[in-house]
C-alpha cells in the first residue's frame, strides 16, 4: 500500500508536464483564432470600384464617402453594400451620401439620416441597442462558455492521468477518488503530504478490483 | 467527505453532457425557424410617427409651374402612393386606388417616382387616374428623403402632417381593410360593402 501511495505522489511531477502541454494547446487554440480574427480585419480594405465617378474637393471628403457607402446598406437588395449593388436605389442613396457630405455633414449625421429613414437595417455595423446587444456580445459569452468547459475538462484530465497509476481503471472507483480529491486539493500542492483519504479510497479500490 | 461521494449504485440516467446539447440544438431550431418565417424585405419604416419630409415638386405634365407639398394638406389626413410606370405590381395594385378615389373623398396624392413623364401621362391615361395630385419626382431625391425602397410604396399622412402607416410593396383589398382603413372612418363602410 505505501509503495502504491508512494507512486501515486511521484507522479505528481508527470501530470504537471501534462498540465503544461494543456495548457500550450489551449494557448495555441486561442491565439489561432485571435490570429484569423486579426487577419480578417486586416483584409476588409475599403472597396476600390465606384460604380459613378463622384469628385470631391477634398481627398478627405473622397475617402469618408468610399468607406461610407462600403458601411452602409442597400436597402433594396437585402446583402449588398451601396457601394457593390447596381440597384436604382443604392445609386440614390450614394447620391444623396455625395450630397450630405459637400454639405459638411459628418459621418454620423451622415448614417443618422440614413437610419431616421430606413432603419438599422441601413447599417452593416448595427448600433448598440438593447435590440441589438446579444448581437454584439453573444460572441464573447459563447467564448467565455467555451473556455470555461475547455478549462474544466482540462482540470478532469489531469486528475484522471494522477490517478491511472492508482490502477482505478473502473469508472465508478474512478469518480470516487476524483471526489476526494476534490475535497482534498492540498495532495497538488504538498506532493508529500499524507492524504490518510486517498490511501482509504486506493485500499477501496483494491477491495472492489481484487 | 463522503457526503459528496456520487451515488454509485444510480448514477444519473441522462447525464448532461448528453442532454445539454440536445437541449440547445432544439433551442436554436426554433429560434432559426421562426427566423424562416419572417420577411426580410419587410422592413420597418423608421418614420412611423415622425412628422413627413417635406418636399416641394411639380406637378406631372403641368407647364405652368403648378406644385405640390405635403403643407398644402395640413389638416387632413390623406394617402400618398408612390408609383411609376415602370412597375409592374403599381398595375395589379391600382385599380383598388381607383375604388377608393370612386367612392370617398379621401386625398389621394400619387408620387411619381423615378419616371419618364410621357410614359407616367400615357399610364394614367389608360389605366384611370385616382390621384387629386400628381407630384413628380423625377431623380428620387424625395423618395429617398421618405426611406422609400422601390415603387409601389403606400404611407398615410395624419392631420397634423405626420407619417401614421407605411407599407412596401402593392396594396391588396385585405391590406386596406385590415391596416389601411382603420385610419379612415369611411373606407370601411367601403370595404365592407365590397
Amino acid at each position: 500500500m505505501a509503495l502504491r501511495v508512494s507512486k501515486l505522489l511521484t507522479d505528481h511531477t508527470k501530470t504537471s508536464l501534462i498540465s503544461i502541454m494543456l495548457r500550450k494547446q489551449l494557448l495555441v487554440l486561442l491565439s489561432s483564432s485571435l490570429m484569423a480574427f486579426a487577419i480578417t480585419l486586416a483584409t476588409q480594405s475599403p472597396a476600390l470600384a465606384v460604380v459613378e465617378v463622384a469628385e470631391f474637393k477634398t481627398p478627405e471628403e473622397e475617402t469618408r464617402y468610399k468607406s461610407l457607402i462600403a458601411e452602409l446598406r442597400c436597402p433594396k437588395c437585402q446583402n449588398q453594400n451601396l457601394l457593390d449593388s447596381d440597384a436604382p436605389i443604392a445609386a440614390d442613396l450614394r447620391r444623396k451620401t455625395r450630397h450630405l457630405i459637400e454639405q459638411g455633414k459628418s459621418d454620423q449625421e451622415v448614417k443618422t439620416y440614413m437610419l431616421e429613414r430606413y432603419g438599422d437595417f441601413v447599417l452593416y455595423k448595427p448600433r448598440f441597442t438593447s435590440a441589438t446587444a446579444v448581437l454584439w456580445l453573444g460572441p464573447f459569452l459563447l467564448l467565455a462558455v467555451v473556455v470555461f468547459m475547455l478549462l474544466g475538462r482540462i482540470k478532469k484530465k489531469q486528475e484522471d492521468e494522477l490517478l491511472r497509476p492508482a490502477r482505478a481503471d473502473d469508472e465508478a472507483t474512478r469518480i470516487k477518488i476524483r471526489n476526494l480529491m476534490s475535497n482534498a486539493p492540498s495532495l497538488a500542492s504538498h506532493p508529500n503530504a499524507k492524504n490518510s483519504d486517498v490511501v482509504d479510497a486506493l485500499s477501496d479500490a483494491d477491495n472492489t478490483n481484487p | 467527505m463522503k457526503k459528496n461521494a456520487p451515488d454509485l449504485k444510480h448514477p444519473a440516467k441522462y447525464p448532461t453532457q448528453y442532454v445539454a446539447p440536445l437541449i440547445i440544438f432544439i433551442a436554436l431550431a426554433m429560434l432559426l425557424g421562426v427566423g424562416l418565417t419572417m420577411n426580410p424585405k419587410e422592413l420597418p419604416s423608421a418614420l412611423i410617427n415622425k412628422p413627413a419630409p417635406d418636399f416641394t415638386l411639380h406637378l406631372l405634365g403641368d407647364q405652368s409651374g403648378n406644385t405640390f407639398s405635403p403643407a398644402d394638406y395640413k389638416g387632413k389626413r390623406w394617402i400618398l402612393n408612390v408609383w411609376a410606370s415602370w412597375c409592374p405590381s403599381c398595375r395589379d395594385e391600382h385599380p383598388l386606388f381607383n375604388h377608393i378615389a370612386q367612392n370617398t373623398d379621401i386625398p389621394l396624392v400619387g408620387l411619381n417616382y423615378k419616371d419618364k413623364p410621357q410614359d407616367a401621362i400615357q399610364w394614367l391615361a389608360v389605366r384611370g387616374n385616382p390621384y387629386r395630385k400628381v407630384p413628380s419626382d423625377l431623380n428620387g431625391d424625395v423618395g429617398v428623403d421618405w426611406g422609400v425602397y422601390g415603387a409601389p410604396e403606400t404611407f398615410v399622412i395624419d392631420e397634423l402632417g405626420r407619417i401614421v402607416y407605411r407599407h412596401a410593396g402593392p396594396i391588396t383589398p385585405q391590406i386596406v381593410q385590415s391596416e389601411i382603413a382603420p385610419f379612415f372612418p369611411e373606407m370601411q363602410s367601403l370595404m365592407g360593402s365590397n
